[in-house]
């Protein structure tokens, strides 16, 4: 039988599908390997097999529409009986006592949990270093990070050790990470997937979506999470004005491709990002697509935008953390302190760095100055995407001014690890679907490519890519990467 | 630029406690991170409509229907300090 390892999920769905693979097999398979992770992309998996959470799927896996498939999931998403944490020491040992509507249709449509995959803090970072449970190292080179703040789920992909995941994106924490992994991943058009259960970062721009090994399997995953239309537990979700298809586009012929130059040619992004970027220019053009430069005024602004409004919500989303109703709490003998000295004893620094941040942006006397202003410019940047729209279908950047960065050489410049967001936060803003689809590699290092496309244009967005991706050829397998990590040691002089 | 009072201001306001480290290294971390922000204090930006929410909706109602809640002891299960029908707290007027 083939190493389950080499099948996409989508493929693997099949087979459990036709009889030929057992769901059971292929799940204490993934176990295995995920038991033996030495990248740190999990937090949690449990006992014994079959996973909790699979509950739902009654009934056969062969039945269901992702056939068994067993998922990995970040800790950001509340799973009934899970321990939860969201790699934050303010939650350490909380569970949960209901499971987020992404995870429970997933599991419904034949995806039970694997695991909880490690990530950045609350989702606030761009390396997975600012996990409380220690760093998770990218397996294309360990001493590199994976990104983030998604950067378990993408490990336990690119490294085998998963079929596929779930993960969050609030400025870039699906797309940056995939892209560093040399992964798909899909920031679905904001209200398009619920938000329930899922642990608030900012909201008004957190949005759940796919980290996976093809696009097929991203729109695999992506319909099972809309299926069933909008969620009543979510007042933000929104049904998709039509159904997810799965992409079979091997052309991109009429397509009218822009390239906002603000994001593509500016001076913070590294010539070997540039370089795969070009080239990709040039296969939308061999498959027949029309490439034309276009400026999205205010984009190069998005960073500074971005960092008011995402910390002020989350200032204002983690006051819940007070030591009171859950998590961890430091005794004390009045109230103010308790609340005071659980904090900061909970939290890590980039979390309090936020809030200190969005605190201080919302404060009296300068509100107006920093949120007031962050909100006008995030107008400027969603109707500078509606006037590209008019113009042509699809919108395009590199998703990361870097490849996968060292462990440790951004943790002490806050705003150099921001920077790594300076492509994918112009998106979140606008609150528009984005996939970020591996382009080539640099350095031996994984590159990303990001479409960007109109609210609800995942179908078009999936096609491109697909076609894309067939042309390209990327190469995500783990299995043949470990061979030719290998081969490249017993090479070396 | 932001300094010390400033940062003890706003950690009061978040209710964070952060030691005299944490303090020092708050003022410039912020300050920096400010410096690079202050750079939209420069767009004209006066006729522009704020924008707090990119979907338009408006509205969303559902029907009034009763359903169960959650049952008080699994709410109460994961309370560092919980009572019988409740959480425990210092009482705010201690201290």
């Amino acid at each position: 039988m083939t190493d389950v390892v080499e099948l996409t999920a989508a493929r693997a769905a099949e087979l459990v599908r036709a009889g030929e693979l057992s769901a059971e097999e292929l799940f204490s398979a993934y176990r295995e390997r995920a038991a033996a992770d030495e990248l740190g992309a999990f937090l949690w998996l449990p006992e014994g097999s079959p996973a909790p959470g699979d509950g739902d799927s009654a009934g056969r896996p062969a039945d269901a529409p992702l056939g068994g498939v067993p998922l990995a999931v970040k800790d950001i998403f509340c799973v009934e009986g899970t321990p939860t944490t969201a790699a934050s020491r303010i939650l350490e040992g909380y569970v949960p006592p209901y499971t987020a509507t992404a995870v429970e249709r997933l599991a419904a449509a034949g995806a039970p949990m694997l695991g909880k995959t490690n990530m950045d803090e609350f989702a606030m970072g761009s390396s997975n270093e600012n996990s409380a449970f220690g760093p998770v190292r990218n397996p294309w080179d360990s001493e590199r990070v994976p990104g983030g703040s998604s950067g378990g789920s993408a490990v336990a992909v690119a490294a085998g050790l998963a079929p596929w995941s779930i993960g969050t994106d609030t400025g870039g924490s699906i797309r940056q990470p995939a892209a560093l992994c040399g992964l798909v991943g899909l920031k679905p058009t904001y209200g398009a997937v619920s938000r329930y259960g899922m642990i608030a970062f900012a909201s008004s721009f957190d949005q759940c979506g796919p980290i996976t090994r093809d696009v097929t399997d991203a729109a695999l995953l992506f319909r099972a999470l809309t299926r069933d239309g909008r969620d009543p537990c979510d007042a933000t979700s929104i049904d998709l004005p039509e159904p997810v298809e799965l992409p079979a586009a091997e052309r991109l012929d009429g397509l009218r491709v822009g390239v906002v130059r603000e994001l593509s040619e500016a001076e913070a992004i590294e010539p070997g990002v540039k370089d795969v970027f070009r080239a990709t220019l040039s296969r939308v053009e061999e498959l027949g697509g029309a490439v034309e430069e276009i400026s999205l005024p205010h984009s190069e602004h998005g960073l500074s935008a971005y960092y008011v409004l995402a910390p002020a919500e989350a200032s204002a989303n983690l006051a819940r953390y007070d030591g009171v109703r859950f998590g961890l709490r430091a005794e004390s003998g009045d109230l103010l302190s308790l609340y005071e000295r659980t904090r900061g004893e909970g939290f890590g620094p980039e979390v309090k760095r936020r809030i200190m941040l969005g605190t201080y942006a919302l404060s009296s006397g300068y509100y107006e100055a920093y949120y007031g202003r962050a909100q006008r410019v995030r107008t400027k940047i969603a109707e500078a995407f509606a006037a590209a729209f008019e113009r042509v279908d699809l919108v395009v950047t590199p998703t990361s001014p870097s490849a996968a960065f060292r462990l440790g050489e951004r943790t002490d410049d806050p705003l150099a690890m921001y920077m790594a967001d300076y492509c994918t936060v112009p998106t979140s803003l606008a609150g528009l679907p984005a996939i970020s689809i591996p382009a080539g590699r640099s350095d031996g290092l994984p590159i990303g490519f990001q479409i960007t496309g109109p609210a609800f244009s995942e179908n078009r967005i999936l096609g491109a890519a697909h076609a894309l991706e067939r042309a390209i050829g990327f190469d995500s397998s783990p299995a043949r990467r470990a061979s030719e990590g290998a081969r490249a040691e017993v090479a070396a002089p | 630029m932001i300094g010390r009072s400033q940062v003890l201001h706003v950690a009061r306001l978040a209710r964070l406690e952060l030691d005299a480290g944490e303090v020092e290294r708050m003022a410039g971390e912020l300050s920096g991170i400010l410096d690079h922000i202050e750079r939209i204090a420069e767009l004209d930006l006066d006729e522009v409509e704020p924008t707090s929410h990119v979907v338009t909706l408006e509205n969303v109602l559902r029907a009034d229907e009763p359903r169960a809640s959650l049952p008080r002891e699994r709410a109460l299960a994961s309370a560092p300090d919980a009572g019988e029908l409740g959480f425990r707290v210092p009482s705010p007027a201690a201290a």
